[in-house]
């Protein structure tokens, strides 16, 4: 086994700058696009559907957007929809979890016939059927993501505190007379927070991939929004002939998911050997 | 010895029996998520069901035809009885029976996904495989950062990509749709198993097959992305925990070449892991082909659920969320049952 050794924090600290510049573009966008106003803006006639170059330098779209400055806007919603469905879904999967594995008895039962539910149902179908009864947008696409995800969290933290809640150390907290609120605040969820947070780190990459998915199908962020999705899903008649306008955004895509893949791998490797997460969409 | 004595034949059975009785409760659980999330539209379908220009009247008359103005638990109740005599409505937007609808629709879409988990497998094993063998060198290297780009892809970006590529550019494969409907009206594929491909191969109809080929296979390439690549990482993970077996460390130092004690001892360990991930790669792969159906016009599931949605067909909608969660079910509950008959350590509660 050369798990966790100095490569190991090489690539650790690799990973966290990926990871940094990704939120630096989400934040600084409005300084480091080249031309600002085309991130919503509206249609800049005198530059249609030109190729890279030194002045766009991932060419212009078919209304004279540089598909530069909207691929770096793009940082601030898919990504952005991604983290907070991860993070929502951690606290209620959580919560969940936690009350479920460590009371047992009919809560435990209610709660994980209903995850066997939600799990029954792929994400991106269920995700799907709710996006539709929301109204599209960001909010509604992280509202429908959260409820298709956090039953994953709530069965992962449940393991975990049900295999500590018969321990000897849970029970000396209940006979030093702590509450249940403590106990399992301080006490039987550090035991998950582990795998766990090797697991929400991968999954920010599975959720944009399903958020720019939905995206593409015209159920998230619509027109003039530069999503990463929403463009590529735009770019389809110009595929052949303009290339440029949809494999950049599909591009960042792909680089930001494998970064995150890849860190929750990075994380594995040095806090957690025995669990390779799952990359699931 | 254990696995005698307990009786290997009942034990099975009654587990399978248990599984089966918990996943239909299951399935019964989706359809009342699903229709009450797909009544929550504030949609009226009898408006849809009787078009733009229907009277008042007559969209009350219809209302009540399809049962909607009784109490949404009454509506449930009367679905769940009609799905289990397999009538699972009218859909709003076809006017045809949903079952027949997606029963039509299912065989193209199946044959997407389970050429895609071919071609997946066919990759992934391998990959996984020679990455162990060369633990920490080169070809690990490869396999991890390939395993990782490949599962990060945008499917649909991948679908547009390789359409445009080998489709537009080259002209190497056809653009889209499943067939050449003059190649299949010159040689009419005789049905047997469903599948088109499938049955054109078994009936030996080399012409249909051919051009079934080419169109399926795009598609299923694209499909094939993230089962290569999950399976190539879950092979190795496991196989690399194997390697730690004290019996796969005796079966080294006894000499074996590293060959035998990979293909033969470790790979044994490792088939579990890899079987239970199946049933999520399936699950997943078969709405991805949603994706892969909408670029490449593949006449399936996710076509249909496309425009199921965008109409707000709710017996439609609930009807593909059904059929894929009962795959799903059943491939989870296959594997399962496939590993408890296979594999004595698994303890059958």
């Amino acid at each position: 086994m050369t798990r966790g050794t100095g490569s190991g924090r090489t690539a650790l600290v690799l990973v966290t700058a990926g990871v940094a510049l990704v939120v630096l573009v989400a934040l600084l966008a409005p300084l480091l696009a080249p031309y600002p106003a085309d991130a919503t803006g509206g249609t800049e006639t005198g530059r249609i559907l030109r190729p890279p170059s030194a002045a766009h330098w991932f060419g212009t779209d078919e209304l004279g957007r540089d598909v530069f400055s909207r691929v770096l806007y793009g940082a601030r919603v898919g990504p952005v929809v991604a983290a907070a469905v991860v993070t929502v879904s951690l606290l209620v999967g959580t919560a969940a979890g936690l009350v479920a594995g460590y009371f047992g008895g009919w809560i435990d039962e209610a709660l994980m016939r209903l995850t066997d539910v939600f799990l029954a149902v792929p994400a991106l179908l269920l995700a799907l059927v709710l996006a539709t009864v929301l109204t599209p947008g960001p909010v509604g696409l992280t509202v429908a993501l959260t409820v298709t995800w956090w039953p994953w969290y709530a069965r992962l933290v449940r393991g975990e505190a049900a295999s500590v809640a018969g321990r000897p150390y849970t029970e000396a907290c209940r006979a030093l007379g702590l509450g249940h609120r403590r106990t399992l605040l301080r006490h039987v969820l550090p035991n998950a927070s582990t795998p766990l947070l090797v697991q929400a780190s991968t999954d920010v990459g599975g959720v944009l991939l399903v958020t720019s998915a939905l995206s593409f199908l015209g159920l998230g962020p619509q027109p003039p929004t530069p999503d990463w999705g929403l463009m590529v899903e735009q770019s389809q008649n110009y595929f052949t002939t303009q290339w440029w306008i949809g494999t950049f955004p599909g591009l960042a895509i792909m680089l930001v998911a494998a970064l995150f893949f890849l860190l929750g791998d990075v994380l594995r490797d040095r806090l957690d050997p025995r669990h390779t997460p799952r990359i699931r969409p | 010895m254990k696995r005698a004595r307990n009786g290997r034949g009942l034990p099975v059975i009654r587990y399978a029996a248990r599984r089966t009785v918990l996943s239909a409760l299951v399935a019964l659980g989706v359809v009342v998520l699903t229709y009450l999330i797909a009544r929550v539209v504030p949609s009226d379908p009898a408006g849809v069901w009787a078009g733009p220009r229907a009277s008042a009247a007559e969209r009350a008359r219809i209302r009540a035809e399809l049962g909607l103005d009784r109490p949404v638990a009454e509506q449930i109740v009367s679905y769940v009885a009609g799905v289990l005599r397999g009538d699972w409505g009218l859909s709003v937007l076809t006017h045809r029976p949903v079952l027949t609808d997606l029963l039509t629709l299912l065989p193209n879409s199946l044959q997407v996904v389970l050429a895609g988990l071919v071609i997946g497998l066919a990759v992934g094993l391998p990959a996984g495989l020679a990455a162990v063998r060369w633990h920490g060198r080169t070809p690990d290297r490869l396999v991890r950062s390939g395993a990782l780009l490949s599962a990060a892809i945008p499917t649909f970006w991948l679908a547009l990509l390789l359409q445009t590529l080998l489709a537009s550019r080259l002209g190497l494969l056809p653009i889209a749709g499943s067939h050449d409907r003059a190649v299949l009206a010159a040689h009419p594929v005789t049905t047997v198993t469903g599948l088109p491909l499938l049955d054109a191969v078994l009936t030996g109809n080399g012409a249909a097959a051919a051009d079934l080929f080419d169109h399926l296979l795009l598609p299923a390439l694209v499909v094939a992305s993230y089962p290569a690549a999950v399976v190539a990482r879950m092979v190795r993970a496991s196989l690399l925990d194997a390697a730690g077996e004290p019996h796969i460390q005796m079966v080294r130092s006894l000499g074996f070449p590293e060959r035998t004690v990979l293909g033969r001892f470790a790979l044994r360990l490792a088939w579990n892991p890899v079987l239970q991930l199946l049933a999520l790669i399936f699950g997943y792969s078969l709405v991805n082909t949603f994706l892969v159906e909408s670029v490449f016009d593949y006449p399936g599931l996710g076509r249909y659920a496309a425009d199921a949605v965008q109409s707000l067909d709710t017996p439609a909608v609930v009807g593909v969320t059904l059929l894929v969660a009962l795959l799903y079910l059943a491939a989870n509950l296959a594997v399962d049952l496939a590993q408890a008959a296979l594999d004595p350590r698994i303890t059958l509660r």
